[in-house]
């Protein structure tokens, strides 16, 4: 539904985006994260095409954003960054301006209109001016604009950026709700927001993508995800941990006061991980008796820290 | 084209929500009416026509076209809504056509609210309505042709004022290029082909025979690249800024 191929964009000597390529398809929800000035901005500009890229392009449900804009646009819901709206317009106006320039007219305008009201809870500020509202309203108003048309694929630039709580888990229940029929790509600082609402996930650092996985898969790659073993005879120990240092799931085994934490390789999930080391012991001579064996998630803001700061050496 | 209306009616919509446009209109008809009949003494020159009306149009429009072109992209600029305008499903030069149209539109009104003029040389005499005709043309030309040298110069910047001042420059050459005062100056320092060539690319060389009542494809033509100019100009810098912002 979204490609993205290949895209670079350089601002004089500093590189924004260095070849960036994916793709989301229906009922994904891809959450793009990133430091601050990693570039996710200036790529989604370049997938909407409000940028134009130095190369690569991108595809909007088949339709190259280069050599075909306006198709492209047609089937592109796009909320920029700050949610910038004619502040002169009141917020009727506005999403009715939005509608017929996007070609809607007559009583499929006004259901469209009605409906992205109602999905993004505007009624009580309808006649009000846009100058007049509150960021959290503003907001709204800028993804009410980006989804009236019922665009098969949605980019969010920070939609929750200055939403109070409430206002943040009305917003994800929406977006997790779009995501059944829709291809969605959303930017975000928040990274409990990715748990929430995420099927899948791409931290990018320096204008290149550093991962790329569901949250689950990344959240396996921190420091503090694996397997917690515990063994009834602490003697057998470090035996055991012989026994399972060469799966090939495994990639570090760490001895911790009494118990083993055993570290997956990268793209293998806990889940297997846990399987193979169940298995492993199960057909063991040595019969190890089971004290503990837990799964430990990792926590994604450590694996963002982790992969996004450069001095950090991977492990 | 449906587009390209929805645009337009926003963009002169907005004029009329904010004061700008009446601030125009309420300043341009006082000076309009003020500058023939007080400074030109229009009632005392005995003579039915509206030379001193037309003759301070370039000077009227040299001003208040910037100000109404002024905030075409520049605005757009300052509120990031240049990148919502740029992704709806639109060609750029759409907006573009559409934005100058709102802002000729203006100017329209404007003109065409200073009926009282030709209805005062027609109840005092018998005017060449001709040549009236000629001179609002040639008025729409002139304040088109700095709309879109507004146009252009809105999109450099994202501060209004800067965006006044270029255009109010450049339509300021425009206009002293062939402005007697100085054309007689240049003759002291160039050969008198070179002060013609200078002078034809002035807009009051242009206007002149139009205010007058002559309607030469030559003078139309020269408008219609001067506002072309303009025009291209803004896609090509819209292009840069896209590129580059």
């Amino acid at each position: 539904m979204i490609e993205v191929l290949n895209l670079r964009k350089s601002f004089g000597n500093k590189i924004a985006v260095a070849n960036i390529s994916f793709q989301v398809s229906v009922g994904e929800v891809l959450g793009f994260l990133g430091p601050n000035g990693a570039g996710k901005t200036t790529t989604m500009r370049m997938i909407t095409g409000f940028l134009f890229p130095d190369a690569g392009t991108a595809r909007i449900n088949g339709f190259d954003i280069l050599r075909n804009p306006v198709k492209a646009k047609a089937n592109l819901g796009y909320l920029p960054e700050n949610a910038p709206a004619y502040s002169d317009m009141q917020v009727r106006n506005f999403l009715e301006f939005c509608a017929k320039t996007r070609g809607l007219q007559g009583p499929s305008l006004r259901k469209a209109v009605d409906s992205a009201i109602e999905a993004c809870f505007l009624q009580p500020v309808l006649q009000q001016s846009i100058e007049t509202l509150s960021k959290g309203y503003r907001h709204r108003v800028g993804l009410a604009q980006a989804i009236l048309h019922d665009p098969p694929a949605l980019i969010l630039d920070e939609p929750t950026d200055g939403l109070d709580p409430n206002q943040k888990h009305e917003i994800r229940q929406l977006i997790r709700r779009m995501g059944h029929s829709k291809a969605i790509i959303f930017s975000t600082h928040i990274l409990e927001e990715v748990e929430a609402a995420c099927t899948r996930a791409i931290i990018i650092d320096r204008g290149q993508i550093v991962a790329n996985g569901s949250p689950a898969q990344l959240k396996a790659r921190s420091r503090s995800a694996g397997i917690i073993l515990r063994l009834a005879e602490e003697n057998q120990t470090s035996l055991c941990s012989q026994t399972l240092q060469n799966l090939p799931q495994v990639h570090q085994i760490l001895h911790e006061n009494n118990s083993l934490r055993i570290r997956p390789k990268p793209d293998v999930s806990l889940h297997n991980l846990s399987l193979a080391i169940t298995q492993t012991l199960a057909n063991n001579p040595t019969k190890f008796e089971l004290l503990e064996l837990r799964i430990e998630e990792g926590r994604l803001d450590e694996v963002f820290r982790e992969i996004t700061t450069p001095d950090t050496t991977q492990n | 084209m449906k587009p390209l209306l929805s645009l337009y009616k926003r963009e002169l919509i907005s004029y009329f929500t904010s004061p700008i446009a009446y601030i125009f209109l309420i300043i341009f008809l006082t000076l309009a009416g003020f500058f023939p009949l007080l400074v030109s003494g229009y009632l005392q020159r005995g003579e039915a026509d509206l030379l001193p009306f037309f003759s301070w149009m370039p000077w009227l429009f040299l001003i208040l076209a910037p100000a109404i072109g002024m905030r075409l992209w520049s605005e757009e600029r300052r509120q990031g809504t240049i990148e919502l305008l740029l992704t709806l499903p639109i060609l750029p030069w759409h907006a573009i056509l559409a934005k100058f149209l709102a802002a000729c539109s203006i100017a329209a009104i404007a003109l065409l609210l200073t009926f009282p003029m030709p209805l005062t040389a027609n109840y005092l005499g018998n005017p060449d309505n001709g040549a009236i005709l000629t001179g609002y043309l040639g008025s729409f030309l002139l304040a088109a042709s700095n709309l879109s040298i507004a146009s252009f110069t809105s999109i450099l910047t994202r501060n209004q004022v800067i965006s006044f001042i270029l255009s109010l420059t450049i339509g300021l050459f425009l206009v002293l290029a062939g402005w007697p005062p100085i054309t007689d100056l240049l003759v002291n320092w160039a050969s008198q082909q070179l002060v013609d060539l200078i002078a034809s690319f002035s807009i009051m060389y242009h206007f002149d025979s139009l205010q007058r009542g002559i309607l030469d494809l030559r003078d139309i033509a020269y408008f219609l690249s001067l506002i072309a100019f303009g025009l291209i100009s803004t896609s090509v810098l819209l292009n840069s800024y896209r590129s580059n912002p």
